[in-house]
């Protein structure tokens, strides 16, 4: 394609990008279809879900749905709404996600540039448990929780996390500072600078994109994670997913479409908003500087 | 202030020896220059002395004391990297800054230091700005100025000015020399630029492949290079190799050179013969530098003149000086003039060639008789 300077486009030009442009819109809709329907339908009053159809705008928009969701929809037996697991999830989710980036940064740090011998092994094994199914270790890690009195706790769903999640955050993190200048930390050890004020000082200040990428992804998975939750804390101490599962399948007389709507989309919420919020500032270039060329 | 000391220190990545057992001893204040081509092993030597690889066998001494097992920042030694790393995520002023901030020296000192080093560079107004902001020049007057900044026992420079315009690279080279006088701090330098070698160093290290080819004064470098590597390296242009003969004389000794016509060209050896009657009858490589063989008119009034009549192939005036190529005997030679020197392209005219300056090689070994 050639792009022309006057800006005028010739007619068969034209065509194409009419048809480019209808095509992209045609799928947008497609893949917003579904959250569309969950916004409309937790806005809507349960008689107009049972009467009308699916796709139509709310007549009378209505928040009762999102109100109850929150405050008093049953979670099972109890009706106090998911306000408490909504919490549970980012008393789980923050600090597995914390935990488990820094300790996979200095994993990185080590296995980069204070390597020792069998370092490579070391990380092959490491990167092993990335391709363990959840499924496997879910008896041994059940009857460690029990062992250390944490199952049914937060404190347990954030071990199990950051166990999980250590495998990928190290990959990440070493295979970015593989490419991080030697000379650099070499220049700190001289100005005297010991391990971790070279970890504090020159390293993490310049790892900001995997620290960004890892956030996501370590935030993402263990928010999402329901098979965790629902085997290690079901009770009190559930997390969001789970408790999104108990709102749905509360055998109550009548089913309630609009709170279940509104209840997967707080639990989606945080997930999304740390999209937007991170992807600002995924930036690119930072090392921009540091040695020759 | 520090004596340095390396003591048969090798270096092997993987198979690949990269030093293999080289000896330098540098006196406490000494200005060391290592020279050689790309490859050879200088910034793996400047490596091995800072602490910052491994040694796989030999010492390092710092004040007659062995480091080896001595961490880095223990050393007291500043570095200029050849790649500069500077810490991207700091200005340049933090940049410099962070050695002594690390050694817990009180902010208002670490301002003056930074102050009176980014002067000396011409850096004052980059302070504010980070590595990315800057041109390659600039951020190589940072890495400088972040080693200065510094009181260290040994500053190790790989390759400082390498980057900069001609006029900066004059003028910084002229305050590394001030700065060194004032500091007497020891220094080990690691250049490609012949000038730089020549007029810094109170000694010059040559290497070649990982081995050490001659460690002495510029001077002894530059008249009496160790074997025909050394000869070949230094100077610019490069000495003068001639194949040549050594004969009897009479009572004393002359080489000869063949011509193209199958005849000779005999130069008497007076002075300069003396370990060679060994070598009568051998083949050696006889080097003259090109400011050995000049016009008549601006021979050197000393030493052991001989006239010898040359074709002038080609004439090359730099601005302060004239190069020629000339034929002597059979062979291409460069001499080096006034630029006023009255010598013309193909013409045949008389040159005095100072004999008293004249070294000579083995053939075989390529090492200096
Ligand atoms: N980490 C390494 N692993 C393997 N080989 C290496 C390593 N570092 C350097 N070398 C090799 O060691 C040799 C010397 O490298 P070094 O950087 O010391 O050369 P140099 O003399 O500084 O060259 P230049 O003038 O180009 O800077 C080179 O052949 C290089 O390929
Ligand atoms: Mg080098």
């Amino acid at each position: 394609m050639s792009i022309q300077v006057g800006g005028q486009l010739s007619s068969t030009q034209k065509f194409w990008r009419f048809v480019l442009y209808t095509l992209l819109i045609v799928f947008a809709f497609v893949y917003m279809a579904p959250l569309y329907v969950m916004v409309v339908t937790s806005l809507k009053s349960l008689d107009e879900i049972r009467g009308g159809n699916l796709m139509m705008p709310p007549l009378d928009p209505t928040f009762d749905a999102w109100v109850k969701s929150w405050s008093y929809a049953c979670v099972g037996v109890e009706c106090t709404g998911i306000n408490k697991y909504f919490f549970n999830s980012f008393k789980m989710a923050i600090p597995a996600v914390a935990i488990s980036t820094f300790m996979g940064a200095v994993n990185g740090y080590v296995l980069t540039k204070w390597r020792f011998k069998g370092a490579d092994i070391f990380f092959g094994l490491i990167l092993f448990g990335c391709f363990i199914p959840f499924q496997i270790v879910l008896v041994p890690m059940a009857t460690i929780l029990g062992k250390l009195g944490l199952a049914q706790t937060t404190p347990g769903l954030v071990l199990v996390h950051v166990t999980y999640g250590l495998c990928f955050t190290t990959l990440f993190f070493r295979n970015y500072y593989q490419a991080f200048p030697d000379e650099l930390i070499k220049a700190a050890k001289l100005d005297g600078a010991g391990f971790f004020r070279v970890f504090w000082r020159i390293l993490l200040p310049n790892s900001l994109p995997i620290i960004v990428v890892t956030v996501i992804w370590q935030f993402t998975n263990v928010w999402n994670d329901f098979l965790f939750g629902a085997s290690f804390a079901s009770g009190d101490a559930a997390p969001m997913t789970v408790a999104l599962n108990n709102v749905v399948n509360t055998s109550t007389s009548v089913k309630e479409y609009n709170v279940d709507m509104a209840t997967a989309i707080y639990a989606a919420l945080p997930t999304l908003l740390v999209y937007v919020l991170a992807g600002r500032y995924f930036v690119r270039g930072l090392m921009a500087g540091a040695v020759k060329g | 202030m520090a004596s340095l000391q390396v003591n048969n220190v090798i270096k092997r990545f993987g198979d690949v020896e990269v030093l293999k057992g080289i000896d330098i001893d540098a006196q406490d204040g000494e200005f060391l220059v290592l020279v050689g081509p790309s490859g050879c092993g200088k910034s793996t030597l400047l490596n091995m002395i800072a602490g910052l690889d491994s040694i796989t066998d030999g010492e390092v001494l710092i004040d007659g004391k062995v480091v080896n097992a001595v961490h880095p920042k223990d050393r007291d030694i500043a570095m200029v990297f050849q790649s500069y790393a500077l810490y991207p995520n700091m200005t340049v002023e933090k940049n410099m800054a962070f050695g002594m901030e690390m050694r817990k020296i009180p902010k208002a000192e670490r301002d003056k230091a930074v102050m009176s080093v980014a002067k000396l560079l011409q850096i004052e107004e980059l302070l504010k700005r980070k590595p990315g902001q800057l041109s390659g020049g600039q951020r190589q007057r940072v890495a400088m100025g972040r080693a200065l900044v510094r009181d260290p026992k040994i500053f190790l420079f790989d390759e400082p000015l390498s980057n900069l315009d001609a006029k900066l690279r004059v003028e910084m080279r002229t305050e590394i020399k001030k700065l060194h006088r004032r500091l007497g701090t020891t220094i080990v330098y690691v250049t490609h630029d012949q000038i730089e070698a020549m007029t810094l160093a109170t000694r010059i290290a040559v290497m070649k492949d990982g081995i050490l080819q001659q460690f002495a004064t510029p001077q002894e470098i530059y008249d009496r290079p160790a074997n025909v590597f050394v000869a070949g390296f230094m100077g610019s242009p490069p000495m003068n190799l001639i194949p040549a003969k050594i004969a009897k004389n009479g009572d004393g000794l002359s080489v000869e050179i063949a011509t193209a016509d199958e005849r000779t060209l005999r130069l008497k050896l007076n002075g300069t013969g003396k370990g060679l009657s060994a070598h009568v009858g051998s083949d050696v490589l006889l080097g003259l530098r090109p400011e050995a063989i000049t016009d008549l008119e601006s021979s050197d009034s000393g030493g052991d003149i001989q006239e010898v009549e040359c074709s002038v192939e080609v004439t090359e005036p730099t601005g302060p000086d004239m190069l020629a190529v000339l034929l002597l005997g059979g062979i291409e030679v460069v001499s080096r003039m006034r630029s006023s020197a009255n010598v013309h392209m193909g013409e045949m005219t008389k040159f005095a060639v100072n004999m008293s300056k004249a070294v000579f090689f083995d053939t075989e070994t390529e090492e200096r008789i």
